[in-house]
């Protein structure tokens, strides 16, 4: 379903020390220096799998992300996901697939939630019947009712995350990228989240791809985990065995976290990309 | 196209919630639209050889450029699009199933004309009943008045499309100050917003008439006076909608090559 071959990017950061001589100097010769976001990553995922995008902050997470929903044109490589490549068709490709990016907002600032989901419909070309399905479906779940009516401006970080959500799957798609979806939500708010990607997959078979840095999210819905560092993809496989694996190397010595947490603390060092 | 026409729909909705902009904007519309026509009156006072336009054809120029200002300064501007650009919220935007160029047309084109609904009729009315000089006069005929509804919606298109410029030069600079002091001092000049283009040196106007800022205020505005006559009208409505189609064209090659080579700004 989705094949990732290969996929470089590397983009140009202009860099400088401190103070008013280099600054000067930069406005002569500027220094660039290529950072590699990601080099030769390639992976591929079935059919409704959930599978857990996990690395520290900088690995390039959020790059693969917007790579993959044909946001981004890596400098390298090759991805087909349903068929398409899809920064190369790009119209068609988005409609099969749902994004949700923690960090942004997708919904109208000054207006009901319920205006920006009926532009959605719209933009989506989506039809009534199925748009009224798929809506009555994501409040009942995601417990929206009164707030489809309320402006953004006006709602908490983790009624806004909940709208956000259920907006990306108003057109009913196949695939859904989550980026850091549970960021900045309190523990009612995180488990509301996780219950209902787990049902959607479960229900409608969407596949899953979650980035986050909470490790209980991972816990809670991956069996398969993805890890990435410094651009390079260092692990790849079951959830089970990697805690096998790294949580028991060093057990006994807990600093304090999960065990989960112990396991990926001790990968990170064994891949020395913390 | 129902995407393009939804938010349309959505930002004229919104627009019309901005009730003390309006009323704030209005004020300050009349005390420029006073000031400019005393200046003109003294101005006119003085014996002219041959004067190109006449002072009340002036004073009609400028209440209508007070009225749809929204139609035709180019500073006026959707500070949202620039912080989707330079903030990277443009991500969701980009994976829609539809070009973007349409939909940001769509949402300029709403915001423009729900400003320019709450504020032209108060305008209008008043400026129509004000005692000679400064009184607004009324289209010669209602055939003109027509024509006058007709260029200055598509003068509308045309300056939307020159605004789309500015925010797709965004994606190149990061930052919107300098597109927009450029194209704003430069345009409302070109516009005869500043001058009225019938007062401006011949060689100046040359250039004047090659460039499509005029289209959208001073062409509009003249035609309403009769100061153009009709069949002139008529004849620059095809120059109107080939500037139309070049810049729409442009716009949508620029942006394009733009979102070739975006960079999602943060993480």
């Amino acid at each position: 379903m989705i094949t990732v071959s290969g996929i470089s990017k590397s983009f140009k950061v202009a860099r400088r020390s401190s103070g008013f001589g280099s600054a000067f100097k930069s406005l002569f010769r500027r220094e660039y220096t290529e950072v590699a976001a990601l080099s030769d990553v390639t992976f591929s995922i079935g059919p409704g799998e959930i599978v857990g995008y996990i690395g520290p902050n900088g690995a390039g997470k959020s790059t693969t992300i917007k790579v993959m929903s044909g946001i981004l044109v890596p400098d390298g490589g090759t991805c087909s996901i349903m068929g398409y490549t899809p920064w190369l068709d790009r119209v068609q490709y988005v409609r099969n697939i749902g994004v949700v990016f923690g960090q942004r907002s997708q919904l109208w600032w000054d207006v009901p939630v319920i205006d920006s989901f009926e532009l959605l419909r719209d933009i989506y070309d989506v039809t009534e019947k199925e748009y009224r399905s798929n809506l009555e479906l994501l409040t009942d779940t995601l417990d929206l009712g009164d707030l489809l009516r309320t402006p953004v401006r006006q709602l908490s970080l983790g009624q806004r995350m909940r709208c956000e959500i259920a907006a990306s799957l108003l057109h009913g798609p196949g695939i859904l990228f989550l980026d850091e979806p549970t960021i900045g939500l309190d523990a009612v708010s995180k488990i509301a989240v996780r219950k209902f990607i787990s049902a959607i997959n479960k229900e409608k078979g969407v596949t899953v791809i979650l980035t986050t840095h909470d490790m209980s999210d991972i816990e809670a819905l991956a069996q398969r985990i993805l890890l990435i560092g410094k651009g390079k993809l260092l692990y790849d496989g079951d959830l089970a065995a990697m805690r096998a694996k790294y949580g028991a190397a060093e057990g006994g010595e807990t600093g304090g976290g999960s065990a989960i947490e112990e396991a990926l603390v001790n990968m990170y060092k064994e891949y020395e990309i913390s | 196209m129902r995407a393009c026409y939804s938010v349309f729909r959505l930002k004229l909705a919104t627009g019309f919630q901005y009730r003390s902009a309006a009323l704030a904007g209005i004020a300050t519309q009349f005390f420029w639209g006073f000031i400019i026509i005393m200046v003109y009156q003294a101005f006119y006072s003085q014996p002219l050889a041959d004067p190109p336009i006449s002072l009340t054809q002036i004073v009609t120029y400028i209440w209508l450029q007070q009225a749809f200002l929204a139609f035709i300064a180019l500073w006026f501007r959707d500070n949202e699009l620039f912080q989707l650009i330079t903030t990277g919220n443009i991500a969701y935007e980009l994976c829609r199933p539809s070009g973007l160029y349409g939909l940001w047309y769509a949402k300029l084109l709403a915001q423009r004309l729900s400003s320019a609904v709450l504020r032209c009729f108060p305008i209008l009315a008043v400026a129509l009943l004000l005692p000679s000089p400064y009184r607004l006069t009324l289209p010669p005929d209602p055939a003109t008045a027509l024509l006058f509804l007709l260029v200055l919606i598509l003068g509308l298109f045309i300056l939307v499309a020159v605004s789309m410029l500015i925010y797709i030069s965004t994606f190149i600079t990061m930052s919107a100050a300098g597109s927009l002091l450029m194209f704003g001092v430069a345009g409302e000049f070109l516009a005869g917003m500043i001058v009225p283009v019938p007062l401006m040196p011949s060689w100046l106007q040359t250039i004047v008439y090659a460039l499509p800022f005029r289209l959208a205020a001073d062409f509009p505005f003249r035609v309403y006076s009769g100061h153009i006559p009709t069949d002139e009208a008529l004849a620059t409505i095809p120059i109107q909608l080939l500037w139309l189609a070049a810049l729409v064209w442009i716009g949508r090659f620029a942006m394009g090559k733009a979102l070739r080579r975006v960079v999602i700004q943060g993480g």
